[in-house]
């Protein structure tokens, strides 16, 4: 082997260690098995989310994202309210009529939220 | 408001079909573009095709039941050397259950009969029956690092992936593997 230099002995063992191609029936068969886990785990998936919401202790958690939404929805309205107070306090003649400016715009925001959800 | 609420941890769940869906698709990729890695890893691994191919099967079954969690822990490294892995452990599985080495570790007629017929091949095939037949007597793990670099055409890190060493082991085990292989095929 002393004629083959090592770079043609890399070359040599690239030939020996070729690439082997699977045969046609191991894909048909891996690509069958693999499709079936698929669909088997999707069907799994479908017929336990509906067994879940069957039971009432699994619906804490559609409750609690309702809740969430909604105490989010009251935080957005606070926001936008804030925005303007500047504003209405600047155009109101006493504090009673600021209140009501206030209560007002609240009001509004609210259902344009309402609206948009 | 409901987007709110499905952004939480907790209401992932709802949103589980689309993620397995997801992972499914990546996975049908990875078994397209590796399928041919596998079963030459598991064909020259084990020295025969019926057993390539049951080892080939189960490293993609296995594969598909943790990918959630590999993928998720890779952090976008490529996936090769993980699917070597499985290959690499449950090859060693078999050979424990077995309790013996395989009769054939390679069929050399099989092997050249699979090369491309240019005349480098038809010039050199003395010298590739001597590489093929010395391949067989290198220890497991310079065997393996040689077909992870041969016939997968991995790179070091991804070697030292699949085996579970650093880097530099890595070249060093490659380094001695050839020149070990040249000394067996030199011997007359």
């Amino acid at each position: 082997m002393n004629e083959i230099a090592h770079s043609d002995f890399e070359r040599m063992l690239r030939l020996a260690l070729a690439p082997v191609d699977p045969p046609d029936d191991l894909k048909t068969r891996l690509e069958l098995t693999l499709q079936e886990l698929t669909d088997a785990a999707v069907d799994e998936l479908e017929s336990w989310e509906l067994r879940a919401m069957r039971d009432p202790r699994n619906w804490v958690r559609p409750v609690m994202a309702t809740a969430v939404g909604a105490t989010a929805g009251t935080a957005l309205v606070i926001l936008r309210v804030r925005a303007h107070q500047k504003k209405r306090a600047a155009a109101s003649r006493n504090p009673l009529d600021l209140a009501q400016r206030t209560m007002r715009a609240a009001a509004s925001e609210a259902r344009k939220l309402v609206r948009r959800g | 408001m409901a987007t709110n609420g499905d952004r939480s941890p907790d209401s992932l769940r709802w949103v589980e079909p689309h993620h397995k869906a997801r992972l499914d698709r990546e996975f049908s990729e990875l078994y397209r573009s590796h399928l041919r890695d596998v079963y030459s890893y598991a064909y020259y691994r084990v020295g025969n095709h019926h057993d390539a191919e049951d080892l080939t099967e189960q490293t993609f079954l296995q594969a598909y039941r943790h990918f959630d969690r590999a993928q998720a822990e890779s952090h976008g490294r490529p996936l090769r050397p993980w699917l070597i892995r499985i290959a690499h452990n449950l090859a060693a599985n078999l050979y424990r259950d077995r309790s013996r080495r395989p009769q054939t570790p390679i069929d050399d007629s099989t092997v050249l009969s699979a090369m491309h017929t240019t005349e480098d091949l038809v010039e050199g095939r003395d010298e590739l029956a001597r590489i093929i037949a010395g391949i067989k007597h290198l220890p497991e793990e310079r065997r393996e690092a040689l077909i992870m670099r041969f016939a997968l055409g991995m790179d070091n890190r991804e070697i030292a992936r699949a085996l579970g060493k650093t880097d530099g082991a890595t070249k060093v085990l490659l380094h001695r593997a050839i020149k070990q292989l040249e000394e067996i095929v030199t011997v007359p």
